[in-house]
């Protein structure tokens, strides 16, 4: 649920990572932090266990400039990946604009994305949204670990595993690195906006 | 999915919220959507909190706490309020989508600003529903 401000001539929008537990999410937004530290000016608010798994969201504000005389907020959000956390989860999707999915490249992560991905879509459901609908990116993450002689889903199976129908725009990418993460994040963030526009006179 | 408000409507409930709520002693208050968008945002002039990450931590407490009390049976808790050392922190609905939260100090009792809160938020629902 994008906010247009008239006054200050400003557009909130909200985007949310989404996908399974321990994918990358946090990693993407940890990333795009360390890259615009310069831009952001707050600190990244994360609540989380102690094990660094997300317990409630990430919140990552990213002021990207001005579109057609509209100064364009975006905030970022990630949800908890684990199973367990669906209520948290559902919580973190109300008013989403636009949504990246992160997938774990791991093939002992197959199922888990698969699974993720139907969470989403029953989801945004509960919200009266549909995931054929809404923007949305897919990130097919780590693919560094190759390197490391790690077993990975070729880009082929991600694709007609969680992809055939969407057809959403996708990225092979490592948030360890930062290979395509800024990609992402710009990917949808000129989905979410392209979707908006009607609003922007 | 958008909404819009113009800079009538924002200026009117900045004004509610000048009036009721930070002319008689709030520190800061703000009015956010549950998305956690930031709607209008107002303060005395002598503090700086980060407002954008503030209302992300409170659309996510309060949907936390409604969660909770459909859980146990309730419609809603109606009193949401944190009390610390210096400042305070009070929550409280408009209509379906919107809170309102207001950051106050020991000088302002919780009664009293209640009331206010009450007040402003009857005037804030005619804004934004018109
Ligand atoms: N090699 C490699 N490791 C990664 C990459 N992305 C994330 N990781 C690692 O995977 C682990 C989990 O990453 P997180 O970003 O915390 O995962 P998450 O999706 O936020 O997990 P939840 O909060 O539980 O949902 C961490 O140890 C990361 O360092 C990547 O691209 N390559
Ligand atoms: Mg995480």
């Amino acid at each position: 649920m994008a906010f247009v401000n008239l006054k200050k001539r400003e557009v909130q929008v909200k985007v949310v990572y989404y996908g399974p537990g321990r994918g990358g999410k946090t990693t993407n937004l940890e990333y795009l932090y360390k890259k615009f530290k310069e831009r952001i000016k707050t600190e990244m608010v994360a609540i989380k266990t102690h094990g660094d798994r997300t317990l409630f969201f990430d919140f990552l504000p990213f002021d990207i400039g001005k579109i057609k005389g509209y100064n364009i907020r975006v905030q970022l959000y990630t949800v908890p990946g684990q199973v367990k956390y669906n209520a948290t989860r559902r919580l973190v999707l109300r008013g989403v604009d636009g949504i990246v999915f992160v997938a774990d490249s791991m093939k002992v992560r197959r199922e888990k994305n698969l699974l993720s991905l139907k969470n989403l879509q029953e989801n945004l459901a509960t919200y009266n949204k549909n995931i054929f609908k809404i923007p949305l990116v897919l990130q097919y993450n780590k693919r560094d670990l190759s390197e490391h002689g790690i077993p990975l889903l070729s880009p082929e199976i991600l694709k007609n595993d969680l992809n055939a129908q969407l057809k959403a725009p996708s990225f092979e990418a490592s948030a360890l690195i930062g290979t395509n993460v800024v990609l992402t994040m710009k990917k949808i963030i000129t989905m979410t906006l392209a979707s908006l526009q009607r609003e922007l006179k | 999915m958008e909404y819009t408000l113009g800079q009538k409507q924002l200026d009117g409930m900045e004004e509610v919220l000048k009036q009721d709520l930070i002319d008689l002693g709030v520190h800061c208050v703000f009015l956010i959507d549950m998305a956690g968008n930031v709607i209008v945002n107002l303060d005395n002039g002598n503090i700086e909190h980060d407002i954008y990450s503030l209302a992300a931590l409170a659309a996510g407490n309060f949907g936390a706490v409604s969660a909770m009390a459909k859980i146990v049976g309730e419609q809603e808790f109606s009193l949401l309020f944190h009390k610390g050392e210096k400042e305070n922190i009070h929550f409280s609905k408009v209509m379906t989508d919107f809170l309102l939260v207001t950051i106050f100090g020991k000088e302002t009792s919780l009664g009293f600003l209640r009331l206010k809160v009450t007040e402003a938020i009857g005037k804030i629902k005619k804004i934004l529903e018109s």
